[in-house]
Protein backbone atom coordinates (compact mmCIF):
# COMPACT_ATOMS: atom_id res chain seq x y z
CA UNK A 1 0.00 0.00 0.00
CA UNK A 2 1.29 3.46 -0.81
CA UNK A 3 0.02 4.82 2.49
CA UNK A 4 1.55 7.80 4.27
CA UNK A 5 4.77 7.93 2.27
CA UNK A 6 5.71 11.60 2.37
CA UNK A 7 6.68 11.45 -1.29
CA UNK A 8 5.58 14.28 -3.59
CA UNK A 9 1.83 14.05 -3.74
CA UNK A 10 0.77 13.76 -7.42
CA UNK A 11 0.15 9.99 -7.61
CA UNK A 12 -2.22 9.60 -4.62
CA UNK A 13 -3.86 12.92 -5.42
CA UNK A 14 -4.65 11.70 -8.90
CA UNK A 15 -6.15 8.50 -7.50
CA UNK A 16 -8.38 10.50 -5.26
CA UNK A 17 -11.28 12.73 -6.12
CA UNK A 18 -10.58 15.17 -8.87
CA UNK A 19 -11.49 18.03 -6.55
CA UNK A 20 -8.82 17.21 -3.98
CA UNK A 21 -6.45 20.17 -3.95
CA UNK A 22 -2.92 19.52 -5.08
CA UNK A 23 -1.28 21.62 -2.38
CA UNK A 24 -2.20 23.23 0.90
CA UNK A 25 -1.73 26.68 -0.54
CA UNK A 26 -4.65 26.13 -2.90
CA UNK A 27 -6.80 28.63 -1.08
CA UNK A 28 -9.40 31.08 -2.24
CA UNK A 29 -10.80 34.22 -0.69
CA UNK A 30 -13.76 33.71 1.63
CA UNK A 31 -15.16 36.94 0.28
CA UNK A 32 -16.76 36.61 -2.17
CA UNK A 33 -16.63 32.87 -2.89
CA UNK A 34 -17.50 31.35 0.48
CA UNK A 35 -19.76 34.08 1.81
CA UNK A 36 -21.67 33.98 -1.46
CA UNK A 37 -22.21 30.22 -1.21
CA UNK A 38 -23.40 30.54 2.37
CA UNK A 39 -25.71 33.37 1.46
CA UNK A 40 -27.33 31.43 -1.34
CA UNK A 41 -27.73 28.28 0.77
CA UNK A 42 -29.22 30.35 3.60
CA UNK A 43 -31.67 32.10 1.29
CA UNK A 44 -32.84 28.83 -0.22
CA UNK A 45 -33.34 27.30 3.21
CA UNK A 46 -35.27 30.26 4.60
CA UNK A 47 -37.40 30.37 1.48
CA UNK A 48 -38.25 26.67 1.70
CA UNK A 49 -38.99 27.02 5.40
CA UNK A 50 -41.31 29.96 4.81
CA UNK A 51 -43.23 28.29 2.02
CA UNK A 52 -43.49 25.13 4.09
CA UNK A 53 -44.74 27.13 7.07
CA UNK A 54 -47.31 28.98 5.01
CA UNK A 55 -48.58 25.70 3.62
CA UNK A 56 -48.46 23.37 6.60
CA UNK A 57 -49.65 24.32 10.05
CA UNK A 58 -48.05 23.10 13.24
CA UNK A 59 -50.37 20.60 14.88
CA UNK A 60 -52.53 21.58 17.81
CA UNK A 61 -54.81 18.86 19.12
CA UNK A 62 -57.36 18.96 21.89
CA UNK A 63 -56.34 20.46 25.23
CA UNK A 64 -54.25 18.23 27.45
CA UNK A 65 -56.40 15.69 29.25
CA UNK A 66 -54.61 13.44 31.73
CA UNK A 67 -57.60 11.11 31.94
CA UNK A 68 -57.70 10.33 28.22
CA UNK A 69 -54.74 8.29 27.06
CA UNK A 70 -54.46 8.07 23.28
CA UNK A 71 -53.68 4.68 21.82
CA UNK A 72 -50.98 4.49 20.58
CA UNK A 73 -49.12 7.09 22.67
CA UNK A 74 -46.02 7.97 20.77
CA UNK A 75 -42.93 9.87 21.87
CA UNK A 76 -41.72 12.65 19.52
CA UNK A 77 -40.64 11.06 16.26
CA UNK A 78 -36.90 11.46 16.85
CA UNK A 79 -37.19 9.28 19.97
CA UNK A 80 -39.32 6.60 18.36
CA UNK A 81 -36.25 4.46 17.73
CA UNK A 82 -35.83 4.17 21.48
CA UNK A 83 -39.52 3.54 22.00
CA UNK A 84 -39.33 0.83 19.36
CA UNK A 85 -36.42 -0.84 21.17
CA UNK A 86 -38.72 -1.12 24.20
CA UNK A 87 -40.42 -3.95 22.37
CA UNK A 88 -37.25 -5.98 22.57
CA UNK A 89 -35.63 -4.91 25.83
CA UNK A 90 -36.64 -4.01 29.36
CA UNK A 91 -37.21 -0.29 29.92
CA UNK A 92 -34.04 0.36 31.83
CA UNK A 93 -31.96 -1.09 29.01
CA UNK A 94 -33.93 0.47 26.15
CA UNK A 95 -34.60 3.80 27.81
CA UNK A 96 -31.52 4.43 29.88
CA UNK A 97 -28.59 2.16 29.10
CA UNK A 98 -28.82 2.15 25.32
CA UNK A 99 -29.21 5.95 24.91
CA UNK A 100 -26.29 6.39 27.29
CA UNK A 101 -24.22 3.96 25.28
CA UNK A 102 -25.13 5.72 22.03
CA UNK A 103 -23.90 9.04 23.37
CA UNK A 104 -20.75 7.63 24.92
CA UNK A 105 -20.14 5.41 21.91
CA UNK A 106 -20.34 8.38 19.53
CA UNK A 107 -17.99 10.38 21.72
CA UNK A 108 -15.27 7.75 21.80
CA UNK A 109 -15.21 7.24 18.02
CA UNK A 110 -12.35 9.70 17.39
CA UNK A 111 -10.26 8.16 20.15
CA UNK A 112 -10.58 4.55 19.08
CA UNK A 113 -10.56 4.98 15.31
CA UNK A 114 -6.82 5.32 14.86
CA UNK A 115 -6.80 4.71 11.12
CA UNK A 116 -4.95 7.78 9.82
CA UNK A 117 -6.37 7.50 6.33
CA UNK A 118 -9.64 8.98 5.14
CA UNK A 119 -9.16 12.23 7.06
CA UNK A 120 -10.95 15.00 5.25
CA UNK A 121 -12.30 13.36 2.12
CA UNK A 122 -14.87 10.80 1.13
CA UNK A 123 -13.55 7.30 0.79
CA UNK A 124 -14.91 3.83 1.20
CA UNK A 125 -11.94 1.63 0.44
CA UNK A 126 -9.70 3.18 3.08
CA UNK A 127 -12.06 2.75 6.05
CA UNK A 128 -14.46 -0.08 5.30
CA UNK A 129 -14.94 -1.23 8.91
CA UNK A 130 -15.59 2.24 10.35
CA UNK A 131 -18.04 3.21 7.65
CA UNK A 132 -19.99 -0.02 7.57
CA UNK A 133 -20.35 -0.07 11.36
CA UNK A 134 -21.54 3.52 11.36
CA UNK A 135 -24.01 2.89 8.56
CA UNK A 136 -25.53 -0.12 10.31
CA UNK A 137 -25.89 1.85 13.53
CA UNK A 138 -27.05 5.17 12.15
CA UNK A 139 -29.08 4.24 9.08
CA UNK A 140 -30.08 0.69 9.98
CA UNK A 141 -30.81 0.94 13.67
CA UNK A 142 -31.41 4.59 14.51
CA UNK A 143 -33.21 5.74 11.36
CA UNK A 144 -34.70 2.34 10.52
CA UNK A 145 -36.30 2.00 13.94
CA UNK A 146 -37.66 5.52 13.69
CA UNK A 147 -39.33 4.68 10.39
CA UNK A 148 -40.91 1.57 11.92
CA UNK A 149 -42.04 3.51 14.98
CA UNK A 150 -43.53 6.36 12.98
CA UNK A 151 -45.26 4.46 10.21
CA UNK A 152 -45.83 0.88 11.25
CA UNK A 153 -46.84 1.04 14.92
CA UNK A 154 -50.50 1.39 15.73
CA UNK A 155 -52.78 0.82 18.72
CA UNK A 156 -51.31 -1.40 21.38
CA UNK A 157 -47.96 -0.77 19.73
CA UNK A 158 -48.84 -3.56 17.30
CA UNK A 159 -47.35 -3.74 13.85
CA UNK A 160 -49.60 -2.48 11.07
CA UNK A 161 -48.71 -2.26 7.42
CA UNK A 162 -49.41 1.15 5.89
CA UNK A 163 -52.49 -0.23 4.13
CA UNK A 164 -53.87 -1.97 7.24
CA UNK A 165 -56.75 -0.56 9.23
CA UNK A 166 -55.61 0.48 12.72
CA UNK A 167 -57.84 -1.87 14.66
CA UNK A 168 -57.68 -0.91 18.35
CA UNK A 169 -58.94 -4.36 19.30
CA UNK A 170 -56.29 -6.27 17.41
CA UNK A 171 -55.07 -9.05 19.67
CA UNK A 172 -51.67 -10.52 19.14
CA UNK A 173 -51.17 -13.77 21.05
CA UNK A 174 -48.28 -13.53 23.48
CA UNK A 175 -46.31 -16.59 22.55
CA UNK A 176 -42.87 -15.29 23.36
CA UNK A 177 -40.67 -17.69 25.30
CA UNK A 178 -37.17 -17.50 26.65
CA UNK A 179 -34.30 -18.95 24.66
CA UNK A 180 -33.29 -21.66 27.17
CA UNK A 181 -36.91 -22.88 27.31
CA UNK A 182 -37.08 -22.81 23.54
CA UNK A 183 -34.06 -25.08 23.47
CA UNK A 184 -35.59 -27.50 25.93
CA UNK A 185 -33.93 -26.41 29.19
CA UNK A 186 -36.53 -26.65 31.94
CA UNK A 187 -34.73 -26.03 35.22
CA UNK A 188 -34.34 -22.40 36.28
CA UNK A 189 -30.77 -22.90 37.41
CA UNK A 190 -29.64 -24.41 34.13
CA UNK A 191 -31.56 -21.80 32.18
CA UNK A 192 -29.72 -19.06 34.04
CA UNK A 193 -26.38 -20.75 33.53
CA UNK A 194 -27.08 -21.18 29.84
CA UNK A 195 -28.20 -17.55 29.55
CA UNK A 196 -25.07 -16.31 31.31
CA UNK A 197 -22.99 -18.41 28.97
CA UNK A 198 -24.68 -16.93 25.91
CA UNK A 199 -24.55 -13.31 27.00
CA UNK A 200 -21.12 -13.56 28.59
CA UNK A 201 -19.79 -15.46 25.61
CA UNK A 202 -21.17 -12.84 23.25
CA UNK A 203 -19.88 -9.79 25.10
CA UNK A 204 -16.63 -11.17 26.50
CA UNK A 205 -15.86 -14.57 25.05
CA UNK A 206 -16.08 -13.71 21.36
CA UNK A 207 -14.00 -10.52 21.64
CA UNK A 208 -11.43 -12.33 23.77
CA UNK A 209 -11.18 -15.18 21.31
CA UNK A 210 -10.78 -12.79 18.40
CA UNK A 211 -8.07 -10.99 20.34
CA UNK A 212 -6.14 -14.21 21.00
CA UNK A 213 -6.45 -15.25 17.42
CA UNK A 214 -5.61 -11.96 15.73
CA UNK A 215 -3.63 -9.97 18.27
CA UNK A 216 -0.44 -10.17 16.25
CA UNK A 217 -2.05 -8.77 13.14
CA UNK A 218 -0.95 -5.24 12.35
CA UNK A 219 -4.25 -3.37 12.92
CA UNK A 220 -4.75 -5.13 16.26
CA UNK A 221 -1.23 -4.35 17.41
CA UNK A 222 -1.76 -0.67 16.68
CA UNK A 223 -5.10 -0.66 18.42
CA UNK A 224 -3.73 -2.14 21.65
CA UNK A 225 -5.74 -4.01 24.28
CA UNK A 226 -7.58 -1.06 25.84
CA UNK A 227 -8.89 0.44 22.65
CA UNK A 228 -9.65 -3.02 21.34
CA UNK A 229 -11.70 -3.79 24.44
CA UNK A 230 -13.72 -0.57 24.01
CA UNK A 231 -14.33 -1.08 20.31
CA UNK A 232 -15.17 -4.75 20.73
CA UNK A 233 -17.63 -4.31 23.59
CA UNK A 234 -19.45 -1.41 21.92
CA UNK A 235 -19.52 -3.32 18.65
CA UNK A 236 -20.81 -6.52 20.24
CA UNK A 237 -23.49 -4.64 22.16
CA UNK A 238 -24.71 -2.97 18.99
CA UNK A 239 -24.61 -6.27 17.13
CA UNK A 240 -26.38 -7.83 20.12
CA UNK A 241 -29.31 -5.48 19.63
CA UNK A 242 -29.58 -6.68 16.05
CA UNK A 243 -29.35 -10.33 17.09
CA UNK A 244 -31.99 -9.91 19.77
CA UNK A 245 -34.37 -8.30 17.31
CA UNK A 246 -33.75 -11.10 14.84
CA UNK A 247 -34.34 -13.77 17.50
CA UNK A 248 -37.62 -12.15 18.46
CA UNK A 249 -38.88 -11.77 14.92
CA UNK A 250 -37.80 -15.22 13.81
CA UNK A 251 -38.42 -17.39 16.90
CA UNK A 252 -40.48 -15.25 19.33
CA UNK A 253 -37.64 -15.31 21.81
CA UNK A 254 -38.39 -13.09 24.81
CA UNK A 255 -35.20 -13.21 26.83
CA UNK A 256 -31.90 -14.99 26.51
CA UNK A 257 -30.91 -14.51 30.12
CA UNK A 258 -33.26 -14.06 33.06
CA UNK A 259 -31.95 -13.18 36.51
CA UNK A 260 -35.14 -12.30 38.38
CA UNK A 261 -35.34 -8.71 39.68
CA UNK A 262 -31.92 -7.84 38.33
CA UNK A 263 -31.39 -8.43 34.68
CA UNK A 264 -33.37 -9.74 31.77
CA UNK A 265 -31.73 -9.64 28.42
CA UNK B 1 -6.32 59.06 -9.75
CA UNK B 2 -5.83 55.72 -7.92
CA UNK B 3 -3.57 53.40 -9.88
CA UNK B 4 -6.20 50.80 -10.77
CA UNK B 5 -8.42 53.42 -12.39
CA UNK B 6 -5.49 54.55 -14.49
CA UNK B 7 -4.92 50.99 -15.62
CA UNK B 8 -8.57 50.61 -16.48
CA UNK B 9 -8.46 53.82 -18.52
CA UNK B 10 -5.48 52.57 -20.49
CA UNK B 11 -7.15 49.32 -21.53
CA UNK B 12 -9.94 49.35 -24.11
CA UNK B 13 -13.11 50.18 -22.15
CA UNK B 14 -15.16 47.00 -21.43
CA UNK B 15 -18.91 47.15 -21.78
CA UNK B 16 -20.41 48.41 -18.51
CA UNK B 17 -22.15 45.67 -16.57
CA UNK B 18 -25.47 46.06 -14.85
CA UNK B 19 -23.68 46.53 -11.56
CA UNK B 20 -21.60 49.31 -13.10
CA UNK B 21 -24.68 51.08 -14.36
CA UNK B 22 -26.36 50.86 -10.99
CA UNK B 23 -23.34 52.16 -9.16
CA UNK B 24 -22.35 54.91 -11.56
CA UNK B 25 -25.02 57.42 -11.04
CA UNK B 26 -25.51 60.51 -9.03
CA UNK B 27 -27.86 59.12 -6.37
CA UNK B 28 -25.81 56.05 -5.65
CA UNK B 29 -22.66 58.05 -5.30
CA UNK B 30 -24.34 60.49 -2.97
CA UNK B 31 -25.05 57.57 -0.62
CA UNK B 32 -21.89 55.51 -0.92
CA UNK B 33 -18.84 57.74 -0.90
CA UNK B 34 -16.59 55.40 -2.83
CA UNK B 35 -16.87 52.20 -4.76
CA UNK B 36 -15.56 48.80 -3.84
CA UNK B 37 -12.35 47.90 -5.59
CA UNK B 38 -12.14 44.13 -5.91
CA UNK B 39 -8.55 43.77 -4.76
CA UNK B 40 -7.10 40.91 -2.68
CA UNK B 41 -6.57 43.34 0.17
CA UNK B 42 -10.20 44.43 0.13
CA UNK B 43 -11.42 40.87 -0.04
CA UNK B 44 -9.50 40.07 3.11
CA UNK B 45 -10.68 43.23 4.83
CA UNK B 46 -14.32 42.48 4.03
CA UNK B 47 -14.07 39.38 6.18
CA UNK B 48 -11.55 40.43 8.80
CA UNK B 49 -13.13 43.82 9.45
CA UNK B 50 -16.71 42.71 9.81
CA UNK B 51 -17.97 41.59 13.19
CA UNK B 52 -20.20 38.86 11.71
CA UNK B 53 -18.04 37.69 8.87
CA UNK B 54 -14.83 37.47 10.87
CA UNK B 55 -16.07 34.13 12.14
CA UNK B 56 -14.71 32.95 8.80
CA UNK B 57 -11.09 32.71 7.87
CA UNK B 58 -10.22 35.28 5.24
CA UNK B 59 -8.96 32.57 2.95
CA UNK B 60 -10.35 29.09 2.73
CA UNK B 61 -9.39 25.89 1.01
CA UNK B 62 -11.03 25.50 -2.33
CA UNK B 63 -12.85 22.24 -1.71
CA UNK B 64 -14.37 23.52 1.55
CA UNK B 65 -16.63 25.86 -0.38
CA UNK B 66 -18.05 23.07 -2.51
CA UNK B 67 -21.55 22.13 -1.59
CA UNK B 68 -20.85 18.48 -2.13
CA UNK B 69 -18.17 18.45 0.56
CA UNK B 70 -20.12 19.83 3.54
CA UNK B 71 -23.67 19.87 2.15
CA UNK B 72 -23.68 23.18 4.07
CA UNK B 73 -25.02 21.06 6.88
CA UNK B 74 -23.27 22.66 9.84
CA UNK B 75 -24.02 26.17 8.69
CA UNK B 76 -27.65 25.39 7.95
CA UNK B 77 -28.05 23.72 11.34
CA UNK B 78 -26.87 26.97 12.84
CA UNK B 79 -29.19 29.02 10.65
CA UNK B 80 -32.15 26.89 11.72
CA UNK B 81 -31.12 27.41 15.32
CA UNK B 82 -31.13 31.16 14.75
CA UNK B 83 -34.60 30.95 13.20
CA UNK B 84 -35.91 29.15 16.26
CA UNK B 85 -34.34 31.75 18.53
CA UNK B 86 -35.93 34.67 16.70
CA UNK B 87 -39.36 33.12 16.27
CA UNK B 88 -39.20 31.68 19.78
CA UNK B 89 -38.73 35.11 21.29
CA UNK B 90 -41.80 36.29 19.40
CA UNK B 91 -43.82 33.36 20.75
CA UNK B 92 -42.66 34.12 24.29
CA UNK B 93 -44.42 37.47 24.18
CA UNK B 94 -47.77 35.70 23.96
CA UNK B 95 -47.26 32.48 25.84
CA UNK B 96 -47.75 31.84 29.56
CA UNK B 97 -46.39 28.53 30.88
CA UNK B 98 -49.25 27.60 33.16
CA UNK B 99 -51.74 24.79 32.77
CA UNK B 100 -54.68 27.27 32.68
CA UNK B 101 -53.32 29.49 29.94
CA UNK B 102 -50.74 27.63 27.87
CA UNK B 103 -53.09 25.89 25.46
CA UNK B 104 -55.31 28.93 24.96
CA UNK B 105 -52.34 31.19 24.41
CA UNK B 106 -51.24 28.89 21.62
CA UNK B 107 -54.74 28.97 20.16
CA UNK B 108 -54.67 32.75 20.40
CA UNK B 109 -51.34 32.78 18.59
CA UNK B 110 -52.77 30.57 15.88
CA UNK B 111 -55.95 32.52 15.26
CA UNK B 112 -55.70 36.11 16.52
CA UNK B 113 -52.14 37.31 16.79
CA UNK B 114 -51.02 38.93 13.52
CA UNK B 115 -48.45 36.60 11.98
CA UNK B 116 -48.78 34.41 15.06
CA UNK B 117 -49.50 31.28 13.10
CA UNK B 118 -46.57 31.69 10.77
CA UNK B 119 -44.25 32.40 13.68
CA UNK B 120 -45.40 29.24 15.40
CA UNK B 121 -45.18 27.19 12.21
CA UNK B 122 -41.71 28.43 11.44
CA UNK B 123 -40.59 27.76 14.99
CA UNK B 124 -41.84 24.22 14.92
CA UNK B 125 -40.65 23.29 11.44
CA UNK B 126 -37.27 24.91 11.97
CA UNK B 127 -36.88 22.86 15.15
CA UNK B 128 -37.69 19.65 13.31
CA UNK B 129 -35.43 20.75 10.49
CA UNK B 130 -32.63 21.33 12.94
CA UNK B 131 -32.92 17.78 14.25
CA UNK B 132 -32.76 16.45 10.71
CA UNK B 133 -29.95 18.74 9.64
CA UNK B 134 -27.80 18.01 12.67
CA UNK B 135 -28.00 14.34 11.73
CA UNK B 136 -27.02 15.18 8.18
CA UNK B 137 -24.12 17.20 9.51
CA UNK B 138 -22.95 14.41 11.79
CA UNK B 139 -23.28 11.97 8.92
CA UNK B 140 -21.17 14.12 6.61
CA UNK B 141 -18.53 14.73 9.29
CA UNK B 142 -18.32 11.01 9.81
CA UNK B 143 -18.19 10.15 6.13
CA UNK B 144 -15.35 12.60 5.49
CA UNK B 145 -13.51 11.29 8.54
CA UNK B 146 -13.36 14.84 9.85
CA UNK B 147 -13.32 13.71 13.48
CA UNK B 148 -9.78 12.45 13.04
CA UNK B 149 -6.86 14.35 14.56
CA UNK B 150 -6.77 17.21 15.33
CA UNK B 151 -10.57 17.43 15.43
CA UNK B 152 -11.36 14.72 17.98
CA UNK B 153 -12.56 17.10 20.63
CA UNK B 154 -14.76 19.09 18.30
CA UNK B 155 -16.59 15.88 17.47
CA UNK B 156 -17.20 15.36 21.19
CA UNK B 157 -18.52 18.92 21.45
CA UNK B 158 -20.76 18.05 18.52
CA UNK B 159 -22.17 15.00 20.26
CA UNK B 160 -23.08 17.16 23.26
CA UNK B 161 -24.72 19.63 20.88
CA UNK B 162 -26.68 16.79 19.36
CA UNK B 163 -27.94 15.76 22.79
CA UNK B 164 -28.85 19.34 23.63
CA UNK B 165 -30.67 19.77 20.34
CA UNK B 166 -32.79 16.70 21.03
CA UNK B 167 -33.53 17.91 24.55
CA UNK B 168 -34.47 21.35 23.26
CA UNK B 169 -36.87 19.78 20.83
CA UNK B 170 -38.28 17.46 23.46
CA UNK B 171 -38.87 20.17 26.07
CA UNK B 172 -40.52 22.36 23.45
CA UNK B 173 -42.84 19.53 22.49
CA UNK B 174 -44.68 19.87 25.81
CA UNK B 175 -45.36 23.58 25.65
CA UNK B 176 -48.53 23.65 23.47
CA UNK B 177 -50.11 21.63 26.29
CA UNK B 178 -52.37 19.64 24.01
CA UNK B 179 -52.96 15.90 23.90
CA UNK B 180 -50.03 15.33 21.56
CA UNK B 181 -47.76 17.19 23.94
CA UNK B 182 -48.54 15.64 27.28
CA UNK B 183 -48.71 12.07 26.06
CA UNK B 184 -45.51 12.23 24.07
CA UNK B 185 -43.76 13.67 27.08
CA UNK B 186 -45.39 11.11 29.35
CA UNK B 187 -44.04 8.30 27.18
CA UNK B 188 -40.63 9.95 27.03
CA UNK B 189 -40.26 10.67 30.71
CA UNK B 190 -41.64 7.27 31.74
CA UNK B 191 -38.36 5.78 30.63
CA UNK B 192 -36.65 7.60 33.49
CA UNK B 193 -38.68 5.52 35.93
CA UNK B 194 -36.51 2.60 34.95
CA UNK B 195 -33.16 4.23 35.62
CA UNK B 196 -30.96 1.83 37.55
CA UNK B 197 -30.59 2.94 41.19
CA UNK B 198 -32.39 6.23 40.61
CA UNK B 199 -35.75 5.15 39.22
CA UNK B 200 -38.60 3.70 41.22
CA UNK B 201 -38.96 0.81 38.76
CA UNK B 202 -35.31 0.47 37.84
CA UNK B 203 -33.00 -2.31 38.98
CA UNK B 204 -32.13 -1.81 42.65
CA UNK B 205 -34.14 1.41 42.79
CA UNK B 206 -36.88 0.23 45.17
CA UNK B 207 -34.26 -1.64 47.21
CA UNK B 208 -32.57 1.69 47.81
CA UNK B 209 -35.82 3.26 48.95
CA UNK B 210 -36.54 5.20 45.75
CA UNK B 211 -40.23 6.07 45.46
CA UNK B 212 -42.26 7.52 42.60
CA UNK B 213 -42.22 10.86 44.37
CA UNK B 214 -38.44 11.01 44.63
CA UNK B 215 -36.76 9.47 41.65
CA UNK B 216 -35.14 10.38 38.35
CA UNK B 217 -38.49 10.81 36.67
CA UNK B 218 -39.86 13.07 39.39
CA UNK B 219 -36.81 15.26 38.91
CA UNK B 220 -37.74 15.73 35.25
CA UNK B 221 -41.47 16.10 35.65
CA UNK B 222 -41.54 17.86 39.02
CA UNK B 223 -44.10 15.39 40.30
CA UNK B 224 -45.47 11.94 39.75
CA UNK B 225 -47.36 12.82 36.58
CA UNK B 226 -46.87 15.24 33.70
CA UNK B 227 -48.74 18.23 35.13
CA UNK B 228 -48.57 21.96 35.64
CA UNK B 229 -45.21 21.87 37.47
CA UNK B 230 -43.76 19.88 34.58
CA UNK B 231 -44.90 22.55 32.17
CA UNK B 232 -43.08 25.26 34.08
CA UNK B 233 -39.98 23.14 34.45
CA UNK B 234 -39.85 22.32 30.75
CA UNK B 235 -40.51 25.95 29.87
CA UNK B 236 -37.54 27.19 31.88
CA UNK B 237 -35.33 24.46 30.46
CA UNK B 238 -36.54 25.15 26.93
CA UNK B 239 -36.30 28.93 26.93
CA UNK B 240 -33.36 29.58 29.24
CA UNK B 241 -31.18 26.73 30.41
CA UNK B 242 -30.79 24.65 27.26
CA UNK B 243 -30.40 27.59 24.82
CA UNK B 244 -27.64 29.04 26.99
CA UNK B 245 -25.75 25.75 27.06
CA UNK B 246 -26.30 25.20 23.34
CA UNK B 247 -25.17 28.71 22.44
CA UNK B 248 -22.02 28.50 24.52
CA UNK B 249 -21.15 25.14 23.01
CA UNK B 250 -21.78 26.41 19.49
CA UNK B 251 -19.32 29.23 20.13
CA UNK B 252 -16.81 26.66 21.29
CA UNK B 253 -17.59 24.48 18.29
CA UNK B 254 -17.02 27.26 15.75
CA UNK B 255 -13.90 28.46 17.53
CA UNK B 256 -12.48 24.96 17.43
CA UNK B 257 -13.26 24.61 13.72
CA UNK B 258 -10.96 27.60 13.19
CA UNK B 259 -8.31 26.54 15.70
CA UNK B 260 -8.14 23.02 14.33
CA UNK B 261 -7.00 24.45 11.03
CA UNK B 262 -10.27 25.29 9.36
CA UNK B 263 -12.44 22.81 7.65
CA UNK B 264 -10.87 19.41 7.12
CA UNK B 265 -9.49 18.30 3.81
CA UNK B 266 -7.09 15.83 2.25
CA UNK B 267 -3.74 16.29 3.94
C1 LIG C 1 -26.07 22.64 16.91
C2 LIG C 1 -25.42 21.82 16.24
C3 LIG C 1 -24.22 22.05 15.34
C4 LIG C 1 -23.86 23.18 14.65
C5 LIG C 1 -24.61 24.50 14.58
C6 LIG C 1 -22.64 22.84 13.96
C7 LIG C 1 -21.99 23.71 13.11
C8 LIG C 1 -20.82 23.42 12.42
C9 LIG C 1 -20.26 24.20 11.36
C10 LIG C 1 -20.86 25.49 10.80
C11 LIG C 1 -19.14 23.57 10.95
C12 LIG C 1 -18.25 23.98 9.76
C13 LIG C 1 -18.27 22.93 8.67
C14 LIG C 1 -19.61 22.51 8.16
O1 LIG C 1 -20.51 23.35 8.01
O2 LIG C 1 -19.77 21.32 7.90
C15 LIG C 1 -18.96 22.40 11.77
C16 LIG C 1 -17.92 21.51 11.69
C17 LIG C 1 -17.78 20.37 12.45
N1 LIG C 1 -18.77 19.79 13.23
FE1 LIG C 1 -20.48 20.67 13.76
N2 LIG C 1 -22.27 21.56 14.25
C18 LIG C 1 -23.21 21.03 15.09
C19 LIG C 1 -23.25 19.74 15.58
C20 LIG C 1 -22.25 18.81 15.38
C21 LIG C 1 -22.36 17.41 15.69
C22 LIG C 1 -23.61 16.72 16.23
C23 LIG C 1 -21.15 16.84 15.39
C24 LIG C 1 -20.68 15.41 15.53
C25 LIG C 1 -21.19 14.52 16.27
C26 LIG C 1 -20.28 17.88 14.90
C27 LIG C 1 -18.96 17.73 14.54
C28 LIG C 1 -18.25 18.63 13.77
C29 LIG C 1 -16.87 18.47 13.36
C30 LIG C 1 -15.93 17.32 13.75
C31 LIG C 1 -16.57 19.56 12.53
C32 LIG C 1 -15.26 19.83 11.77
C33 LIG C 1 -15.53 19.29 10.38
C34 LIG C 1 -14.46 19.59 9.38
O3 LIG C 1 -13.50 20.28 9.71
O4 LIG C 1 -14.61 19.11 8.24
N3 LIG C 1 -20.99 19.07 14.88
N4 LIG C 1 -20.01 22.32 12.66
Amino acid sequence: MAEATPAPAPAPAAERKADAPATLSDKIHSWPYFVRAEFIAGCVLVLVLMIWSIGIDAPLEEPANPTKTPNPSKAPWYFLGLQEILVYFDPWIAGVVLPGLIIVGLMVIPYVDINPRGNGYYTWSERKFAISTFLVGFIGLWLGMIVIGVFLRGPGWNLFMPWDYWDPHKVVPLTNIDLPYFLGIRSTGWAMAFGLLCVGGWLVGVPAAVWRWKRRAEPMRQLGPVRYAIVASLFMMMAGVVVKIALRLAFNIKYVLVIPNILNV
Amino acid sequence: MPPDTQAAAAAPAPRPTLADRLARNYVWRSIFRHGYADTPRNRVLQVAGNVWLHLHPSKIRRHAVRFRFTWCAGGLTFLLYLVTVVTGVVLMFYYRPTAEYAYWDVKYLDFDVPFGMIMRNMHRWAAHGMVIYIWVHMFRVFMTGSYKPPREFNWVVGVVLLTLTLLLSFTGYLLPWDQLAIWAVTVGTNMARATPLLGNEGPLGPELGVTPRYDARALLTAGTVVGAPTLLRFYVLHCIVLPIFASVLMMLHFWRVRKDGGISGPL
